[in-house]
């Protein structure tokens, strides 16, 4: 027990997984005055009709995962509300980005706008100095005392990606207590502290969409076939039809049911004309992107940068050269063409360990193939 | 540790826990055997009915002990939707009862009844005049509470109890937060059904009972065996029915003292937030109401943040009433009555009892400051 901590109250984020679980039973041990919070974002049982409404109750097993979880640390749990908020900020912005003919990353939303600002202003309310999440990051302190946030240890775990909108003062107040682990590790750790979630999965890839099904989650929440049109090539040739510009996915090959002599890739999705463009894999490769609403964790570089950067979650980090542009924006270009830029996902800018900041991706740039 | 949530529930009270225990260890039997293992509680029971019967003002034979209030509502209520459903469909309720009424009326509305849920004003009271109008010739019910659960607001029941007689419908009254705490007698205020609750009197959770006065026609919601007059089937709970009959036998010698010193440190708590924070206002009546209960909004504060803070500092209140999933949402019974929602989000109840005294008021009061400071800073 750690006697500088002890006066020291963390919420905890809890989302009745392994990982936050873990972190609630370190901060415990550490001394801290833990408070466990899980956010309840999502109403479940939505889309049950109105005589359903007697048959069925919400499924929140993990929250009450989360609750068995803090009984057995023994540490004071909450529930908070956040369904309006969460809808509003996070879903709203994930179905619109769809059908704008782009790919959204919600969780780095509900991180920019549920957990580290709701929830951080909902820990301060409670007298905490800080907040504690599960990711694998980790954050530093400078010899100026400016925080940093850097890529948690195990490479195959590294979380930083959905982070990189912090600011400085976030982090001043937040702890990664996974940061220097492997997944492995904690899932001992589980299992040495006697978590009763120590053998729980991992969670599943979108908290909010049921079976992973977003095309049937976007339909429900506005209707169907809302984009639906035509399956062009770069000089505009009509191949075929689709039911809807957001079932794709740039990259995507598989599921066009075209029959074409070339494999087909989806290079474009555009919602004004709901075209889905394709072509060959050549075409998926571009020189940079431009990227808006970019956050710098230190100082904006005042010129051009050579640093390093990933331009999806799953996505080993290149090298590349990033200008900024006015108005929040910037220029990235690779050193090397890279395959499928994705405009919604996050750009996130790299220092080796240290997360510089990043951006969203408008568009891809290229030498010419594409119009 | 300080508890000011009586409202939710009561710790049972020592004399009740003691009367209680032999009925876990040598008097096991049940009180339907004909044997001396059944007649050595079959008597218990008998006298807890008794007591029972005394503290609300009925004859024994018209208690029907059941496993909590919400039972007892569903059972009066549905009870009597089913039993009269040939006379007509139509139910009046308040805008402000407990869920297991609202909830209760809402499913028989599902089910073809017409609900009609009478307003109340800003104190929280009815209009007399809206509930006559409101009964027809296919009124079945009137479900009105005795006394709010969120509020402590009391309703005339005597004046609901002489209107549903003149006018031949049936009265139901959920009395579970009122009985114990204030005089409630079923004859002299006209009720035909009355739900209490032994956990808010210092009986243990799982023993409740409904009234049924004689004459009253309804259906059971238990079919079974031929236990409680072939009103409620299943074994009973002995060890609850003997611990509801000591709880009320207690309330019956210590109601009026305990109201009136409970009432002392309700007002005294209530002067000292007001002036410690002058924004704060009461919701409800001010005297028509429970001794026990105090409402306040903290007006520009969230009620959740404040329940929270006083919760790490060892103060249990309530706001709102907090959801099966326990996250917490803006009262309905505040919206009914009219209050700002803003006021509405900044609200807590206080609900004292037993075993509250001057020094946990005074440590609230100690204590609020620095809490309201830090809500405010933000």
């Amino acid at each position: 027990m750690n006697r500088e901590n002890s006066k020291k109250r963390v919420v905890i984020a809890m989302s009745g997984g392994v990982d936050s679980s873990v972190s609630a039973a370190l901060l415990k041990e550490q001394g801290y005055d833990v408070v466990g919070i899980s956010m309840q974002v999502w109403d479940y049982g939505k889309f049950a009709g109105e005589g359903e409404k007697f048959d069925t109750c919400c499924s929140l097993d993990d929250i009450h995962d989360a609750r068995r979880v803090a009984e057995q640390l023994d540490i004071p749990f909450y529930v908070v509300n956040f369904e309006d908020e969460f809808e509003k900020l996070v879903i709203g912005d994930f179905v619109d980005e769809y059908l704008r003919g782009r790919t959204p990353n919600p969780c780095v939303r509900c991180n920019q706008w549920i957990k580290f600002e709701l929830l951080l202003k909902k820990a301060r309310a409670l007298g905490a100095e800080f907040i504690a999440t599960g990711h694998y990051a980790r954050k530093a302190q400078d010899a100026e005392g400016h925080y940093h946030l850097l890529k948690g240890t195990d490479p195959a775990k590294d979380q930083s990606y959905f982070l990189f909108t912090l600011t400085k003062q976030q982090l001043a107040m937040t702890l990664f207590p996974l940061g220097e682990m492997t997944k492995t590790e904690v899932r001992a750790l589980a299992a040495r502290y006697n978590l009763r979630v120590a053998e729980k999965g991992e969670s599943q890839e979108i908290c909010f969409v049921p079976d992973n099904d977003y095309v049937r989650f976007i339909e429900e929440e506005r209707g169907r076939e809302l984009l639906s049109g035509n399956i062009v090539d770069r000089s505009g040739k009509v191949l075929g039809r689709h039911r809807g510009t957001y079932r794709y996915t740039i990259g995507q090959r598989r599921g066009l049911g075209i029959a074409h002599p070339e494999p087909l890739h989806v290079l474009e999705l555009n919602a004004e004309t709901k075209e889905v463009v394709v072509g060959p894999k050549e075409a998926l490769f571009s020189e940079g992107l431009l990227a808006d609403n970019i956050n710098w964790i230190g100082a904006a570089p005042e010129a051009a940068i050579e640093a390093e950067c990933k331009i999806r979650y799953r996505h080993q980090p290149v090298v590349c050269r990033i200008t900024p542009l006015p108005g929040n924006r910037a220029q990235v270009l690779f050193a090397e063409k890279e395959k499928s830029v994705t405009p919604g996902q996050a750009v996130v800018f790299y220092d080796g360990d240290r997360v510089l900041g990043g951006g969203w991706i408008e568009k891809a740039l290229d030498g010419g193939e594409k119009r | 540790m300080i508890y000011m949530d009586y409202n939710a529930t009561a710790p049972v009270h020592p004399e009740v826990l003691e009367a209680i225990l032999p009925f876990y260890r040598e008097q096991f039997g049940n009180p339907s055997s004909i044997h001396w293992a059944g007649r050595m509680v079959k008597g218990a029971v008998e006298e807890a009915r008794e007591e029972t019967a005394a503290l609300v003002g009925c004859a024994p034979s018209e208690i029907v002990f059941t496993s909590c209030g919400s039972e007892s509502d569903n059972m009066a209520i549905k009870g009597t939707a089913s039993a009269l459903r040939n006379r007509g469909n139509h139910i009046i309720t308040t805008a402000v009862e407990h869920p297991a009424v609202l909830n209760t009326c809402l499913y028989l509305e599902h089910q073809g009844f017409r609900i009609t849920r009478l307003p109340v004003n800003r104190e929280g009271l009815i209009d007399m005049n809206e509930l006559q109008a409101a009964i027809t010739a296919e009124t079945v019910l009137v479900s009105a509470m005795f006394a709010n659960n969120e509020t402590g607001v009391i309703f005339p029941v005597a004046s609901i109890g002489a209107i549903c007689r003149e006018r031949g419908v049936p009265f139901h009254c959920d009395a579970v937060q009122a009985v114990g705490k204030v005089p409630v007698d079923c004859r002299g205020m006209e009720i035909g059904l009355l739900s209490l609750s032994g956990h808010k009197l210092g009986a243990p959770k799982g023993i409740g009972a409904l009234v049924v006065r004689k004459g009253m026609k309804l259906h059971p919601l238990i079919h079974g065996g031929a236990q409680e007059r072939n009103r409620r089937a299943g074994t009973e709970n002995v060890a609850g029915i003997v611990a509801l009959g000591k709880a009320c036998r207690i309330a019956r010698d210590e109601m009026a003292g305990g109201a009136a010193r409970v009432g002392g440190l309700r007002d005294r708590l209530e002067k000292g937030i007001m002036a410690l924070f002058p924004q704060a206002r009461l919701n409800g009546h001010r005297e028509k109401r429970l001794t026990t209960t105090a409402n306040i909004s903290f007006t520009g504060l969230e009620a959740d943040s404040l329940l929270l803070n006083l919760d790490l500092a060892g103060i249990a209140v309530s706001s709102g009433s907090a959801c099966s999933s326990g996250t917490l949402k803006s009262s309905p019974v505040l919206a009914a009555m009219g209050v700002d929602p803003a006021a509405a989000k900044g609200s807590i109840r206080f609900s004292l009892g037993r075993l509250n005294t001057d020094a946990d008021v005074d440590h609230v009061l100690r204590v609020l400051p620095e809490i309201i400071e830090r809500l405010q800073k933000k």
